[in-house]
């Protein structure tokens, strides 16, 4: 689904990025760890075309996304608060952002009772916009905005900080639905390794702008996903 | 303690990001200021020949006192819209042990600084100087001096409370109207001779300076009220508990007669209406709509038809000006967003130029009782309307394309710098003087009827090339795509 080739990214001569080969095939919920600045965040803005890449090029679905637009309709990305338009309560973000994947005001109430419980009831009918809700909520409202309007391909970046326990748990279910049950591919970085092993097939480690592991999750990978990063740390 | 806070402030200004062109408007103000002063102390120095010239057998120190009210007025109005209380960050130092009072005086204290307080010596001292080698009493004028740098101080701290008051309604610019406006009204209808008791008092001031305690005492009362609001402000809990306002949200269906445009539509019509800034630029077009009446009730412009058009230009153009300057930058905090959606290019800037269409329309339609002071006035706007629809609103799309500042909403309007580079001081250029300079030119130099169809033969080009000139526009956008998200990521 995603394939990525020779992307590097560099920054007055700085590289901050440098992946020589990396395939995500579909369906499959793909996990960024790394610590900060090691390059995820980086990825994520180029895989949305939000940044121009130094060399080489990633192919979404087979559309080159520096090239080509369309990758826009099967891809949704939640990468932080300034996604959302703070002027604008859920409920009318929800819509804007159905009319702009074409689905209707129907299309997205039936998604959005989905999310029930997810929402905790703080989100919606509470009369308030966007910018005077709390992070943690924002965040909520965020990511299920990027489920709107079936997208093939899902971006997260950071998804789990500032939720609650319970939200947490609930979005790695919705997370792993997504992959599992309707052939999402899901891309997520995280600081927490445990949510990132307990959600993804396949994690990868960012350090320093190189692809430095690139694991299939087992009972072992939490600890040696531990292991790696309080050995960087030493050195 | 102060001076840890002026190193705090000291670095803010060097330290920041857009420092560069932070300076270049701070050097632009320096000009500005510079002609204030000029002008001020020529004032000064020429107020009392020119007064008494004017009027040979009054006093022309009784004639400046008579005055006063208005300019306490004006400056009062003045103050509102240019004077912002001096902010410091204050959240950081709010867990440190720094005494509260401290940061309320220190941030009350600097408020005296600032250089609208400084502007009126420059009239009143040489004012002064003139009024002793014309033999008034050193004491009296020295007393007079006093007076007037308290009435400063105390119109500074006056505007700080009725700007708290204003912030915490919906109707942002009432308070200040009201207070303004009714203390005019009570005046000029004579109900209440205001100025008459203020310049009374002045002059019983003057010649009794004990009553300049009565002064000081109002003046302590503005600064501890003052000192009130703000303490209370400090509290963490007054930033984390914002007032939130129930929403009262329309679905602006009507909308949906745009057809594809209408998400955006909506989108950009909640924008204006939910934000301190935009919501502005819509009362302005107030302003736009009255600015004929400094012309054309003049007779001597009634027979110079040339300025029409510039007149026609702002007033149809006013919103157009106002709004489009800062496209794309009203959506900046989520253009990234916006950049990741699925969205065609030419359909947001479509509804924004539908917009602009239809304000240029409306304040044409508003403008139209201007027909009463000649017909020529109503012809002059409809060719300035065509002129506004058919070029300066793709001028002003693409100067948007340029646009690399970003914008934060929630900051009040009215010489709010924000989001300003110098595009948009270039863009003025073309948008109002040239279309001033066209028709002013052919209806000077040929005939008023040529002058009117230039203006409206542009118009209609730009309007026959429509799809053209937005496919232009729309490159152009895409091309700096990279650049305006960066540049909209970045905080100023």
């Amino acid at each position: 689904m995603i394939k990525t080739t020779n992307l590097s990214k560099k920054y007055n001569s700085k590289e901050v990025l440098n992946i020589s080969t990396l395939e995500i095939p579909k369906g499959q919920s793909f996990g960024l760890v790394g610590n900060n600045g090691a390059g995820k965040t980086t990825y994520f803005s180029l895989l949305l075309d939000l940044i121009k890449p130094t060399t080489g090029q990633i192919e979404n679905n087979g559309v080159i996304v520096s090239e080509s637009e369309d990758w826009k309709p099967f891809t949704s990305a939640f990468i932080d608060e300034s996604f959302l338009i703070g002027y604008l309560t859920p409920e009318e973000y929800f819509y804007f952002i159905g009319d702009l994947r074409g689905q209707n005001k129907q299309d997205v109430d039936n998604l959005l009772a989905q999310f029930e419980d997810f929402f905790h009831g703080e989100i919606l009918n509470q009369k308030k916009y966007l910018r005077d809700l709390s992070k943690g909520n924002q965040k909520k409202a965020g990511i299920v905005a990027a489920l709107i309007g079936n997208p093939e391909v899902i971006i997260l970046d950071e998804p789990f900080a500032n939720l609650d326990p319970t939200t947490q748990i609930r979005l790695k279910q919705i997370i792993k639905d997504l992959a599992e049950k309707q052939g999402v591919t899901v891309l997520v970085s995280s600081h927490d390794l445990l949510h990132v092993t307990d959600v993804c097939e396949r994690i990868v480690v960012l350090d320093k702008g190189q692809a430095v592991k690139d694991i299939k999750t087992s009972e072992a990978t939490l600890k040696e996903l531990e292991a790696h990063f309080s050995g960087i740390s030493e050195v | 303690m102060i001076s840890k806070f002026i190193s705090l402030e000291w670095k803010q200004f060097f330290r920041s990001a857009s420092f560069g062109k932070s300076l270049a408007l701070k050097i632009l103000m320096g000009f500005f200021a510079l002609y204030f002063i000029v002008t001020f102390l020529a004032l000064g120095v020429g107020l009392y020949p020119g007064l008494k010239k004017a009027f040979p057998d009054q006093d022309p120190f009784i004639i400046v006192n008579q005055v006063i009210f208005y300019w306490v007025l004006m400056e009062l109005l003045i103050r509102f819209f240019f004077q912002k209380l001096p902010v410091m960050s204050v959240k950081p130092l709010l867990t440190l042990p720094v005494k509260r009072n401290t940061v309320v005086n220190y941030v009350l204290g600097k408020s005296t600084l600032a250089f609208i307080n400084f502007l009126p010596l420059f009239a009143t001292i040489p004012f002064s100087i003139v009024l002793m080698s014309k033999g008034y009493s050193k004491s009296m004028v020295l007393t007079w001096l006093v007076a007037m740098v308290l009435i400063s101080l105390i119109s500074n701290f006056l505007n700080f409370i009725i700007e708290s008051i204003s912030s915490e309604t919906e109707l942002s610019y009432l308070p200040i109207i009201v207070v303004a406006g009714g203390l005019f009204a009570l005046n000029y209808f004579e109900i209440l001779d205001i100025s008459g008791l203020l310049s009374a008092s002045i002059l019983a001031i003057a010649n009794n300076p004990i009553y300049l305690l009565i002064l000081v005492a109002i003046l302590g009362v503005c600064y501890w009220f003052n000192f009130k609001i703000l303490r209370q402000k400090l509290y963490l809990d007054h930033s984390l508990k914002t007032k939130i306002k129930e929403v009262n949200a329309s679905n602006l269906g009507w909308t949906k007669n745009f057809g594809d445009i209408a998400p955006f539509m909506q989108l950009d019509l909640r924008l204006i209406w939910r934000n301190k800034r935009p919501k502005s630029s819509v009362f302005i077009l107030v302003i736009g709509l009255l600015y004929g009446l400094f012309f054309y009730p003049n007779p001597q412009f009634q027979d110079s038809p040339m300025i029409f058009g510039f007149v026609g230009i702002f007033v149809t153009g006013i919103f157009l000006i106002n709004f489009g300057q800062f496209i794309p930058a009203w959506d900046s905090g989520y253009y990234k967003m916006l950049m990741s959606q699925n969205i065609k290019y030419e359909q947001y800037l479509k509804s924004k130029y539908t917009l602009m269409i239809l304000s240029v329309i409306i304040m044409f339609v508003l403008s139209i009782p201007y027909v009463y002071f000649g017909w020529k006035i109503l012809a002059a706007h409809f060719a300035a309307a065509i002129y506004n629809i058919g070029v300066n609103s793709y001028v002003i799309m693409l100067g948007g394309s340029f646009n690399r500042k970003k914008i934060d909403l929630n900051q009040r309007a009215a010489f709010n710098y924000q989001g300003t580079g110098a595009v948009q001081w270039i863009i003025g250029i073309p948008l109002m003087i040239l279309p001033a300079a066209i028709f002013g030119l052919t209806s000077f130099f040929i005939s008023f009827q040529v002058g009117l169809f230039a203006l409206a033969f542009l118009g209609l080009l730009g309007i026959v090339f429509h799809q053209k000139l937005m496919k232009l526009i729309t490159q152009k956008y895409l091309d700096s795509k990279y650049k305006m998200i960066d540049a909209f990521s970045q905080d100023s």
